[in-house]
């Protein structure tokens, strides 16, 4: 059998609007992260999903301000982009922003620096990560984390309990029934939650779009020395271990998650704005071949990546 | 653009798998490369076709490894709507995942092995259906390819159905019958060619067809439970008093009497605000702030509801029917919390009056407890008062859920049945 190619009307229109339930839902979460724990914090990354989600914690308690703090944990590798980015967000918002450096771990002696071709420092946070929660005592950590973006992460609860060592156990899981969010939890455990768990990689666009947030420059097409590797478009800086065939050179480039520079590859594009960005993914996701394959693959892997350090 | 939730339920080989990989596949939600990997992983299998369960390995091989895996999450969108399935594969705990993934769900789509009629699994699921009051339910008779695309076995099937199960639904509830070849796409997207005596539509024209959820509890009463209290005490906000919370069901307008439950207090609704912009009506799903014309006492988990309109009842017994979740067994005179919407209480199980035996549902009296996944008659006393609605005529606003006050585990779920 082959894979027939029917088609309805359905769907050969695309659509590109954004469904305002997953708004109302993310609210309520927000809420109830708010009403449920004591000292709550947005981990803050200043990629598009945690722009997002302070977003909805802006709308959610309005006007009142957001009753949370922001932690990024800086793995000392990020875009300049992206911290000139969070700064100015952080003195719009006055909220309160306390970043924790990986490089302080690894000063500590707690994690060792990675060496070699791959040497990323993305994993590290980990260690950071819970000693800040450890330090501030934050009993619910607010992440940007998506159902849709691996298998795993489909089966994860919106209020996530973690144990005294930040582990998650999937067969510890608390059934979540109807809307009702159970955060109860012991000393020393804290909660993960995710309030656009079923938001897609699409949705976040769209509502970017439809609320006309800011975001990082590196997210649209720009020139930048680059180099490639294993298939992938890698951003040359001076953290990451280039061996003598690497030869970076100036390109037409965008990014389409913002995470540590040692472990984010770049796409070739020149979408330079966020209905371009938005084309560019439905074009992606319906695209018969192409050069984009192993752009998502490398995003695949970078999400991952980010999974394991970050939550 | 609106969101569509569907649950289902059922053993791999039923072709579930097969079912949502179709779905995703016509709907173009699965990206080239992952097609491609598909067609590989499929010949290395040494099948003729592309095995589109593959797409749900992940699962598989959790299973596998004896994980409880439950619900899990998949995404993809129409030009209509988005559509969200909560996908409920195991066998092992089977009711305990059915229900937790049917609960936010309008459709829910039942599986039936065209070679196999209906099976106990069938009616279990249907009676969930029921008991979740899920209004929109889809018999799937899948596998028609391996029984020749016959008519006869169809309308067998759909007969059986009705003579076992359809005593079991609720007025109101709208079965849809479907005959299915989710492996050849017979019936998904466009109507087949293979089954020309089949009068109705594709399951996704079928799915499209469907309601949106707030036409759904629009008639309802009003219900909003409070969330928070806002009151920024900055120089512009001096004053303002807000209630936060997402309506449950029904609808509010501005100008609206309204009463506080439980104080009985009587007020006006001044502005219902969402970030600040006025709104002229509020329903079920939307996350509002609301101002009232009166300074009265209202804090979280309290619940606002319209002058006019029936009130829920305020008890301090309630009767529910709950289905267990947890391997610790429900205890007669063990305190629980009880949370209802956003409104936690303390509770006491008094009593367990009867319990539902699978797949008979043949009710025993008097039980001596409630083990995981079995689903009973109990009685609970509480601290202070919920205000609940019976779940059959207010589905959005009759369910609890219990808390192990030891554990912090969500041990149960409750339909209340009567105060």
């Amino acid at each position: 059998m082959q894979l027939s190619n029917q088609t309805t009307s359905a769907l050969s229109a695309i659509h590109t609007s954004f469904p305002r339930q997953l708004e109302d839902e993310a609210i309520y979460i927000l809420r109830e992260v708010a009403a449920q724990f004591e000292r709550p914090a947005i981990l803050f990354s200043g990629g598009k999903d945690s722009i997002t989600v302070v977003r909805l914690a802006q709308k959610a308690f309005f006007p009142g301000k957001i009753p949370f703090s922001l932690l990024h944990v800086d793995t000392g590798h990020n875009f300049p982009e992206t911290i000139s980015f969070r700064d100015q967000l952080v003195a719009e918002l006055g909220v309160e922003l306390h970043v924790r450096y990986v490089e302080d771990s690894i000063k500590q002696g707690k994690v060792k620096e990675e060496s070699g071709k791959y040497a990323s420092r993305n994993a590290l946070q980990t260690v950071t990560l819970l000693d800040a929660i450890e330090e501030f005592k934050f009993d619910a950590c607010i992440g940007g984390a998506r159902r849709d973006e691996e298998k795993a992460r489909a089966k994860e609860r919106i209020f996530s309990v973690r144990d005294d060592f930040g582990q998650w156990d999937a067969k510890k899981q608390r059934p979540e029934l109807f809307e009702m969010l159970n955060g109860r939890i012991d000393l020393g455990e804290n909660v993960r939650v995710f309030p656009i768990s079923n938001w897609t990689e699409l949705d976040v666009w769209n509502y970017i779009k439809e609320e006309k947030l800011d975001i990082p420059s590196i997210y649209f097409s720009h020139q930048r020395q680059v180099f490639d590797r294993d298939g992938m478009i890698w951003s040359d800086s001076d953290f990451i271990n280039k061996s003598a065939d690497e030869i970076p050179y100036q390109a037409t480039v965008r990014f389409r998650t913002v995470g540590d520079m040692t472990c984010t590859a770049a796409v070739a594009s020149h979408a330079d704005s966020i209905d371009q960005i938005i084309e560019e993914i439905l074009a992606a996701e319906i695209s018969e071949r192409g050069a984009r394959i192993d752009d998502k693959r490398s995003e695949a892997a970078m999400e991952k990546r980010k999974q394991q350090g970050y939550f | 653009m609106d969101i569509l939730r569907i649950a289902t339920a059922g053993s791999v080989d039923d072709g579930k798998s097969t079912l949502i990989g179709r779905l995703l596949y016509e709907t173009k939600s699965i990206t080239q490369d992952k097609i491609e990997a598909l067609e590989a992983a499929s010949k290395r299998k040494g099948l003729d076709f592309v095995d589109l369960s593959l797409l749900t390995d992940g699962l598989i091989a959790e299973r596998e490894q004896g994980i409880t895996i439950d619900v899990a999450h998949i995404y993809f969108n129409t030009a209509r709507r988005k559509y969200i399935i909560a996908d409920t594969p195991g066998h092992i705990e089977y009711t305990r995942n059915m229900v937790t993934g049917a609960s936010n769900a309008q459709v829910s789509i039942i599986l039936v092995d065209a070679r196999l009629g209906l099976s106990e699994q069938t009616k279990r699921h249907f009676y969930i259906a029921q008991l979740l009051r899920i209004p929109e339910v889809i018999l799937a008779v899948n596998k028609m390819d391996l029984v020749g695309y016959d008519p006869i076995v169809f309308e067998t099937i759909v007969q059986d159905f009705h003579t076992t199960c359809q005593q079991i639904g609720f007025d109101g509830q709208n079965v849809h019958f479907i005959p299915l070849s989710s492996l050849y796409g017979e019936n998904m997207v466009v109507k087949s060619e293979k089954m020309p005596w089949y009068s109705g539509d594709s399951l996704l024209d079928i799915l499209e067809s469907l309601p949106p959820q707030g036409d759904l509890y629009a008639d309802k009463p009003a219900r909003l439970g409070i969330q928070s209290v806002i009151r920024p005490k900055s120089e512009a906000y001096h004053d303002y008093r807000g209630y936060a919370g997402r309506i449950s069901s029904g609808q509010f307008f501005p100008g609206d009497r309204v009463i506080a439950l439980p104080s009985g207090q009587e007020s006006a609704i001044d502005r219902i605000e969402k970030f600040g912009e006025p709104l002229d009506r509020a329903r079920i799903g939307d996350s509002v702030v609301v101002t009232l014309t009166d300074d009265i006492d209202i804090s979280r988990g309290n619940m606002l509801i319209k002058k006019e309109e029936q009130s829920p009842l305020q008890a301090k017994v309630v009767t529910a029917e709950v289905c267990w979740l947890d391997h610790q067994p429900l205890t007669v005179g063990k305190t629980y919390a009880l949370q209802h919407g956003v409104n936690r209480q303390k509770s006491k199980v008094i009593s367990l009056k009867s319990l539902l035996e699978m797949p008979s549902l043949i009710r025993k009296e008097d039980p001596n407890q409630l083990m995981l996944n079995e689903i009973g008659q109990v009685e609970i006393k509480l601290g202070s008062p919920i205000f609940a609605d019976v779940y059959a005529s207010n589905p959005r606003n009759g369910a609890f859920i219990l808390i192990d006050e030891q554990t912090n585990s969500t041990v149960g779920v409750g339909f209340v049945e009567a105060h």
